[in-house]
């Protein structure tokens, strides 16, 4: 198997089939469970993603699917990537194939973790995304995403896809990569650093 | 949009740039680190070629691998061992503050900071762990954060983030005899829903909250992010300033004044405004258990198990997936579930105060024959403060296990397991299918004196029928 490469740069096109899974508030422990976090690198993550829900369907997990196996954007409803802050699971979903993701929502840690590594999400209204999900359920679906527009069509379905201006702003621009970014304030961050009243009279 | 509240205060002081895409670029007034979250960052830093901007501003420790039982090195488990010699190296070739196993100082992170008086008003907290929002009892801006943003916290002390919008949870009364921070947040939770947070940052307010003690208020922020808000924080006050005056790193002499002057300049007051504010009444909490698998799905001692005909449609398929997983039935009571192990600790509950409430409930009493219990002290210096005042002997005598601080059960990445589809009683924060170690182990969230009382009957009772004799 190819070594594993993370995206780099901009991009504005994101072309695949879709893979769904049904169920609201999915949680980080799911994705990844903890006993998978002991590793000092991501490298071996893709193998175990939601590797409990898999063995308990034994086999008809979408993620076990011969037909879902080339998928590359996840379809999932509301509050997905709840709980844990462990950037492992966005790491073991891009590991095992996955390069962006439509659902009804997503919660805060897990989609800025998403964002951190070049993973786009998207939002679509429950109706919208309960549609897809049926489509997929009958035949494979392939996606155009195009971000600048913020569409995804298929060859007989479209919508209009939300994600945050900031969001996608970055993706064009090749900007997600925050380090480099942040660190282009060095002075202002210095500046900073001396202004806060905490830092005068701190023991630490 | 909110305006002159603690949170808008403490973020327009750390903003340090708009970024082009539109988001803030926020200064980290400390960071915490421990050995999940950070080696992927280091490494990240390294083949950046990147050095530790502010080395003085990050603080390590050790929770989530280490075993309890036996700390001796190298750990039996050679991956657990291999994560902590990773830290070790890093901070020591970093220059980091690492508070190690044996320093006196060790536990989880969120425990640590706070009795160390790292933890301070008007700060921005980040770590690598989502119970970062623990630290908003202080009137501190606290969140958690992914191992990209450790990575960026440890180049340039900052993130790039969007601002918050701001709730406040106000809660009106008292909470009664034998209710708990603990069944005060997670009644909060249920009724506002596991993602109502998602965007918010929750300001906790009103009579009850400022009835809490400080370690009380922890427990409520801690659990902010259960309810699918990244921040939680309540106002500082007198309880909070005595809380930290004299701690290890607190503010000393001249320094102190200036300190607690500035502290209660940055609290919320009339003037401000928020996004959306929502009333509760903390006298009609009751003592709260969580019977599925979301922190959200929850009830009162007395309650039974809904049916599906009685939650809004987008709550019912979370709630058929916890049913056929836990094996609850609608119309079941909570009351009278059979319990099979145990757990007290977790940096919502692992605090001396919960250790003390646990114990006052097991004195002359006895743990279950069928009851596997245990108790691990939030850090170093809890099991030291509770040894002192005998808190062990308690425990030990009632049929409960003693061990050393750390995470242990609450996530169960070291041998601390539920083992098939046991059922814990556990003082944690997370009921999520498998988050115990077992794949079909099964999670009821409750208040450690709950935790306790369930312990001797062996079954989930009211705790209040044990502290009334």
């Amino acid at each position: 198997m190819d070594k594993f490469k993370p995206p780099i740069g901009k991009f504005s096109q994101i072309n695949g089939y879709c893979i769904s899974l049904i169920g609201d508030d999915i949680d980080t422990d799911r994705i990844i469970p903890a006993r998978f976090l002991k590793c000092i690198d991501f490298d071996s993550l893709g193998k175990s993603v939601f590797i409990d829900d898999r063995k308990t369907l034994k086999g008809n997990h979408p993620f076990d699917l011969e037909a879902k196996k080339d998928a590359s954007i996840l379809i999932v409803n509301s509050n997905f990537g709840c709980g844990s802050s462990r950037e492992h699971a966005p790491q073991a979903l891009m590991r095992w194939g996955i390069k962006a993701i439509i659902g009804e929502g997503f919660a805060d840690i897990f989609y800025s973790n998403c964002i951190a590594i070049g993973i786009p999400c998207f939002t679509l209204p429950r109706n919208s995304i309960k549609n897809i999900q049926e489509y997929i359920a009958n035949k494979n679906l392939f996606f155009e995403i195009d971000l600048f527009k913020s569409t995804a069509v298929s060859k007989d379905l479209k919508f209009n896809l939300e994600i945050k201006e900031t969001t996608k702003k970055m993706f064009l621009s090749g900007e997600w990569d925050a380090t480099s970014n942040l660190l282009e304030n060095k002075y202002l961050i210095e500046k900073k650093i001396n202004e806060l009243p905490y830092i005068q009279f701190s023991t630490n | 949009m909110s305006q002159n509240t603690l949170f808008d205060n403490v973020w327009d002081l750390h903003k340090v740039a708009n970024l082009s895409g539109g988001s803030d670029q926020i200064f980290i007034g400390l960071h915490l680190i421990h050995e999940v979250t950070s080696p992927q960052a280091f490494g990240a830093l390294e083949d950046k070629n990147l050095k530790v901007k502010f080395p003085s501003r990050t603080v390590a420790t050790v929770d989530h691998i280490v075993p309890t039982d036996n700390q001796s090195r190298p750990f039996k488990d050679n991956l657990a061992e291999q994560m902590i010699d990773t830290l070790e190296k890093n901070c020591i070739k970093h220059k980091i503050k690492f508070f190690n196993i044996g320093s006196g100082n060790q536990g989880i992170v969120h425990v640590v900071a706070p009795e160390l008086g790292l933890t301070q008003p008007g700060m921005t907290i980040a770590c690598g762990d989502s119970h970062t929002s623990t630290h908003g009892a202080f009137g501190s801006i606290a969140f958690g954060i992914g191992t990209s943003q450790v990575r960026d916290v440890l180049a340039s002390q900052t993130i790039a983030m969007n601002r918050l919008k701001v709730r406040q949870i106000w809660c009106e009364n008292k909470l009664s005899n034998g209710i708990y921070a603990k069944d005060l947040i997670l009644h909060i939770i249920n009724h506002l829903g596991v993602k109502a947070g998602v965007g918010y940052a929750y300001e906790f307010a009103g009579p009850a909250i400022s009835a809490l003690s400080m370690e009380e208020r922890m427990t409520i922020c801690n659990m902010s992010i259960e309810g699918g808000a990244r921040c939680g924080y309540i106002n500082p006050d007198e309880k909070t300033f005595s809380y930290i005056k004299g701690r290890l790193y607190s503010p000393q002499n001249e320094n102190w004044v200036q300190a607690v002057k500035w502290w209660k300049s940055l609290r919320s007051n009339e003037s401000s405004i928020y996004d959306d504010v929502v009333k509760l009444d903390a006298s009609k909490v009751e003592p709260t258990i969580t019977w599925g698998i979301t922190p959200g799905q929850s009830l009162g001692i007395n309650q039974k198990i809904p049916s599906l005909k009685d939650m809004h449609p987008n709550d019912q398929f979370i709630a058929g997936e916890a049913f056929e997983y836990m094996g609850f039935k609608p119309g079941q009571p909570i009351k009278d579930t059979p319990i099979d192990v145990c757990f007290i600790g977790s940096c919502t509950n692992g605090r001396i105060s919960d250790l003390r409430v646990a114990a006052k409930v097991l004195e002359h009493n006895t743990v279950a024959n069928h009851v596997k219990a245990f108790v691990v002290p939030g850090s170093e210096q809890v099991a030291k403060e509770a040894k002192e005042e005998g808190l062990d002997k308690i425990f030990i005598k009632a049929g409960f296990q003693w061990r050393e601080p750390g995470c242990s059960m609450c996530l169960a990445m070291n041998s601390d397991k539920l083992i098939g589809n046991q059922v814990s009683a556990s003082s944690s924060n997370r009921n999520f299918k498998g988050r115990q170690g077992s794949p079909c182990g099964r999670t009821l969230l409750m208040s450690p004196a709950m935790v306790a009382a369930a312990s001797i009957t062996g079954k989930v009772s009211d705790v209040r029928d044990f502290i009334s004799k």
